[in-house]
């Protein structure tokens, strides 16, 4: 089937089959390794991405669905090797260790921040729930979210 | 919880594709098709059991392309929720905050957020789980489905809708179009709970608890259960009890007691019956004296 999808500000088109799931057209067609394949049935939050401006997961959903829509991963942030400062607050807080859920964290940031510039602590764990780390403990993913939300004010 | 060790989650079975654009084209494939299709809306119950090998429908009726099953609407009747609405677009609905908290309650807390991004409220409650959060909530706001089907459309109360764990009155040909929410439950008080072993997991005891007040006399009061029972289900007993009552501590505790004799919970791996049937007791005991003050 082709379908046509924005990726990251680009229009693609691709030619796939019914029961190609988002995740592997990102990962394997498009080459965006970034969107990680974590648990596959939507509890860990490594496959996030942006449908549209929402947080979504690529692991729960068929790619013909993202027809005519857009789609931004991780590696539409930067603007060329300038990191954005949403990942630019990961480094800096030590939010990062194996690094394998930063992606799905970093996109779910996005979308928090893009509708609330100035959420509390409580707000964004709260958000945060369906992204899961095995490494950080959150706290300084909690800083992270709180540093990125400053810089992007300025 | 399926055993992701022993299955590949990273593909889908093939199938055959199908994605009507409008009902009565759906109604039509779906009446061909017969058993083997299955309808496909979020996807985020279907694609974990096709995942896990518990369902491998060899066609898939994809909703999502048909318009006017999407949104939340008032008509004077009262609301008017299509099948497709996201979960996400349920929590963030002014007037389900405002005139349905125990519906807003039950919503906010489903999957997490990229879940209610994906999560149909028709599949929520199509799904049949006895935990379906939002379905809980319908059932105490009196609220009917829609559903079209080869012979027309017909309108079954939340209370008829359920026959068994994951199976509805849904028959072979037919699709849930909507939900409605009469007018008559706008604004009465709303007290949502529910204990899961970990948050994002499906609830092991749930109540939504929705009342009418005058004083500190109840009107109106519904009370329905999530997983105590093969589907979701209500205790009218209580109900008819309390209605008419002032909640004083005497009668709190009576109809919390009555609560726990009335929900039909089995023993189960998840749970046992007596736990769920103090649960419950509390549950009541929580929603009353809340409804009490002010
Ligand atoms: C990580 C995770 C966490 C979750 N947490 C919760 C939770 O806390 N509470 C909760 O209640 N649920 C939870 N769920 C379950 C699920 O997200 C919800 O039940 C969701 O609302 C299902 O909607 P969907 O659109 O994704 O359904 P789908 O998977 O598309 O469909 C579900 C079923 O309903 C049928 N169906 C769908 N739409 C229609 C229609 N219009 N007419 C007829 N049949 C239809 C489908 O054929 C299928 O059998 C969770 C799921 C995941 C993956
Ligand atoms: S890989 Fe999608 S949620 Fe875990
Ligand atoms: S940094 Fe390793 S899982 Fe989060």
């Amino acid at each position: 089937m082709k379908i046509t999808i924005n990726v990251n500000g680009k229009q693609q088109r691709f030619d796939v089959e019914p029961n190609t799931l988002l995740l592997n057209l990102i990962r394997d067609e498009m080459s965006l390794t970034g969107t990680k394949y974590g648990c596959g049935i939507g509890e860990c939050g490594a496959c996030t991405v942006l449908l549209d401006g929402d947080a979504v997961l690529a692991c729960m959903m068929l790619a013909v669905d993202a027809d005519g829509h857009r789609v931004d991963t991780v590696e539409g942030l930067s603007d060329g090797n300038k990191l954005h400062p949403i990942q630019q607050a990961y480094l800096d807080e030590g939010a990062v260790q194996c690094g394998f859920c930063t992606p799905g964290f970093i996109m779910s940031t996005k979308a928090l921040l893009d509708k609330n510039p100035n959420p509390n602590e409580a707000e964004i764990r709260e958000y945060l729930n369906g992204n899961i780390c095995r490494c950080t403990g959150y706290v300084n993913i909690v800083k992270a979210v709180q540093c990125a939300a400053v810089k992007m004010k300025e | 919880m399926m055993d992701i060790n022993k299955h590949n989650t990273h593909i889908l079975h093939r199938f055959e594709y199908h994605a009507p654009v409008t009902v009565t084209e759906a109604v039509k494939l779906l009446k061909e098709l017969g058993s083997e299709a299955t309808i496909l809306a979020g996807g985020t119950d279907l694609i974990v059991k096709m995942k896990d090998g518990s369902e491998r429908p060899r066609h898939i009726v994809n909703i999502k392309q048909i318009p006017g099953l999407r949104g939340v609407n008032e008509t004077p009747e009262g609301l008017w929720i299509g099948a497709l609405t996201k979960i996400s677009e349920l929590e963030n609905s002014r007037v389900i905050k405002e005139k349905l908290p125990v519906l807003y309650e039950a919503v906010r807390v489903i999957g997490s957020v990229q879940v209610r991004n994906l999560a149909s409220v028709g599949g929520n409650i199509c799904n049949a789980s006895p935990a379906a959060d939002s379905a809980i909530a319908f059932l105490a706001l009196d609220a009917v489905a829609h559903i079209t089907g080869p012979d027309g459309d017909r309108k079954v109360p939340f209370g008829e809708f359920f026959t068994g764990p994951g199976r509805t009155v849904i028959k072979e040909g037919e699709l849930l179009t909507g939900i409605s929410v009469p007018r008559d439950v706008y604004g009465w008080k709303g007290y949502w709970v529910r204990v899961a072993r970990a948050s994002m997991d499906i609830a092991t005891i749930s109540l939504a608890a929705t009342a009418k007040m005058d004083g500190g006399v109840v009107k109106e009061i519904r009370l329905a259960w999530g997983t105590v029972a093969p589907t979701p289900m209500r205790t009218d007993n209580v109900e008819d009890y309390l209605r008419g009552k002032k909640l004083e501590q005497n009668i709190i505790e009576k109809a919390a007691s009555l609560a726990a004799s009335s929900i039909k919970p089995r023993d189960s791996g998840r749970s046992t019956g007596p736990y769920k049937r103090k649960v419950a007791k509390g549950f009541i005991h929580e929603a009353l004296t809340r409804f009490a003050e002010a």
